[in-house]
């Protein structure tokens, strides 16, 4: 199967200063795949580059085979972009924030239609689609937010931090939402604090101070470090530094 | 043990428009104590918080700190106080050491008369100090926002989601100052939306649509479930998750880290016969076994029985 992302001795530099230390890696369609670091290790360095938004100072990224240096703006298309901190607009009702990203995506007003109603369904909020953002609880905000993410079927969806801040049941149901997307082929590349979502994970990497320190799937890496969760390897990880 | 009281709040109720945020709340907070409020998003946390700290005016009842009313003793409230807003909200344009020279000098005081208190916690930030405070990673952020709201030695402490954001080692470092600031005897209050961290609390509040659910210390918390909780695993998690959710058998049912969680309708329930029909519908690489719940299983049972 051939890779969705494809990175290859990824190095950024800002100044002396080395963010992302010949990274190499490649994500496949329909994986979860769990980017985890410790805040500062340079994780949004590199989400930013293969989301076509930075350019790295050298080696190779292809994103939805695309080339991040020469294909940015056909990466920006073919991507989706969610977090905690960049979500919709508050002052817009909930049809209007679709209609708006699905404009700036440039769908078809009939496509609009269509794909607001199903998303909305999904999520069994039909009824509340004239509603304003502002009115609307935290948790839900972010399950509207993931699914605008994904209204232009992006091949793959970049979550960063999409559940901060969330109680356990909505975090859970938020999950769910990701793992249906997945099933459908779309690739999931998600960042994350809470550890018990990182088991979630097909497989994930973990990057401490600009390298990635170790990649696999959760069962296999907490055999290598031979504990019995994800909090486990990844404090041994990140505390290694410290 | 200390049994003066810190805090006491009776009967308070705040309204946004016709929308009720908290409701008829009283509770009372030991000295010394370490305090956490633990619920979703909107359940009230955040008015309850600048209630307390004289920020908000509640609609209906009171609440005073050290015997300082809330509203009326507002200013005498804002020197006993240290409060972390949820939001960073230190200058961003400021250095490190800006910042704490700032928020120690508008309580007329120095960096240095207090240094002790934040010596631990700021050491840690300190070969950054010459930084702006906005170029700080999360944890750093955090590190300093906890300094600055220290640094003019408050009685109670404030703390809105401090570790929202933060990676797991940066949360445990800042669980560990906080345990070293309650030694020094000093009343903490603190929301957060991790679990883990509930149970590191001396006791804590569930809070859900503006009420306080359920009061008592983690351990008391975990006693009260009165459920019987099971661990399931097989080689398709995303299909046995919606196929125990089939089963009337089983109440409740979620994933939690590398397993499923699920609380039977009975107490007197037969694995064999589970496992037996996941077998059959095509689950390979069972296992199952009973396990201790936490506080997420306890918080996560509470809020589904609610609704």
């Amino acid at each position: 199967m051939k890779p969705v992302i494809e990175v290859e001795n990824l190095v950024k530099k800002f100044g002396n200063f080395v963010a992302n230390d010949s990274l190499t890696f490649s994500v496949f369609p329909g994986e979860i795949f769990g980017f985890l670091g410790a805040n500062g290790a340079g994780k949004t360095t590199t989400i930013k580059i293969l989301c076509g938004l930075s350019s790295p100072t050298s080696g190779k990224v292809s994103v939805a085979g695309f080339d991040v240096y020469r294909q940015s703006e056909q990466i920006k298309r073919n991507i989706g972009y969610m977090s905690q901190k960049f979500s919709l607009y508050e002052d817009l009702s909930i049809n209007e924030n679709f209609q708006f990203y699905g404009g700036i995506y440039g769908l078809s007003r009939k496509e609009i239609r269509e794909r607001t109603k199903t998303l909305l369904s999904r999520l069994d909020f039909l009824k509340a689609q004239n509603e304003v953002l502002r009115n609307i609880p935290q948790g839900w905000k972010q399950k509207l937010a993931f699914s605008v993410a994904v209204m232009h079927q992006p091949k793959v969806v970049f979550l960063d931090e999409p559940t901060g801040g969330v109680d356990p049941i909505t975090r859970r149901q938020f999950w769910e939402l990701i793992y249906e997307q997945a099933h459908n082929g779309t690739t999931i590349f998600v960042t994350t604090h809470y550890m018990d979502e990182a088991e979630y994970c097909g497989r994930v990497s973990i990057m401490v101070d600009g390298r990635i320190e170790a990649l696999d799937s959760p069962k296999v890496l907490k055999n290598q470090f031979a504990v019995n969760s994800m909090n486990e390897v990844f404090v041994k990880l990140a505390r290694a530094t410290k | 043990m200390n049994t003066e009281m810190a805090i006491s709040a009776t009967a308070i109720s705040k309204f946004y428009q016709d929308k009720k945020a908290l409701d008829n709340l009283s509770f009372e907070i030991m000295k010394g104590s370490l305090f956490g409020f633990i619920g979703p998003d909107g359940a009230g946390k955040t008015s309850l918080f600048r209630i307390l700290n004289s920020l908000l005016i509640p609609d209906e009842g009171k609440a005073n700190i050290l015997g300082f009313d809330t509203v009326k003793d507002y200013r005498q409230i804002r020197r006993i106080i240290g409060y972390m807003p949820g939001k960073f909200s230190l200058y961003q344009d400021l250095t490190v050491e800006e910042n704490l020279k700032f928020f120690a000098g508008i309580f007329n005081s120095t960096i240095s008369k207090n240094y002790h208190l934040i010596e631990d916690i700021y050491n840690h930030i300190e070969p950054f100090k010459n930084r702006k405070a906005g170029q700080l990673s999360g944890g750093m952020k955090q590190k300093l926002a906890l300094s600055c709201a220290l640094i003019h030695k408050p009685e109670v402490l404030i703390l809105d989601e401090p570790t929202t954001g933060v990676d797991a080692v940066s949360r445990g470092e800042f669980w560990e100052m906080l345990q070293k600031l309650k030694s020094q005897n000093i009343t903490i209050l603190v929301s957060t939306p991790y679990m883990d961290e509930a149970s590191l609390c001396d006791e804590v509040a569930l809070m859900q649509e503006g009420k306080i659910m359920q009061r008592a210390t983690p351990e008391k918390i975990i006693e009260a479930f009165e459920q019987t909780l099971w661990s399931v695993q097989s080689d398709n998690m995303f299909k046995l998750l919606s196929h125990l959710n089939d089963l009337p058998e089983i109440k409740l049912a979620y994933r939690s880290g590398d397993h499923i969680c699920f609380i039977p309708e009975m107490l007197t329930f037969e694995e064999k016969k589970l496992l037996d029909h996941l077998e059959k519908i095509g689950h390979q690489s069972l296992h199952i076994r009973q396990i201790e719940p936490t506080i997420e299983d306890s918080f996560i049972f509470h809020m589904q029985s609610q609704n």
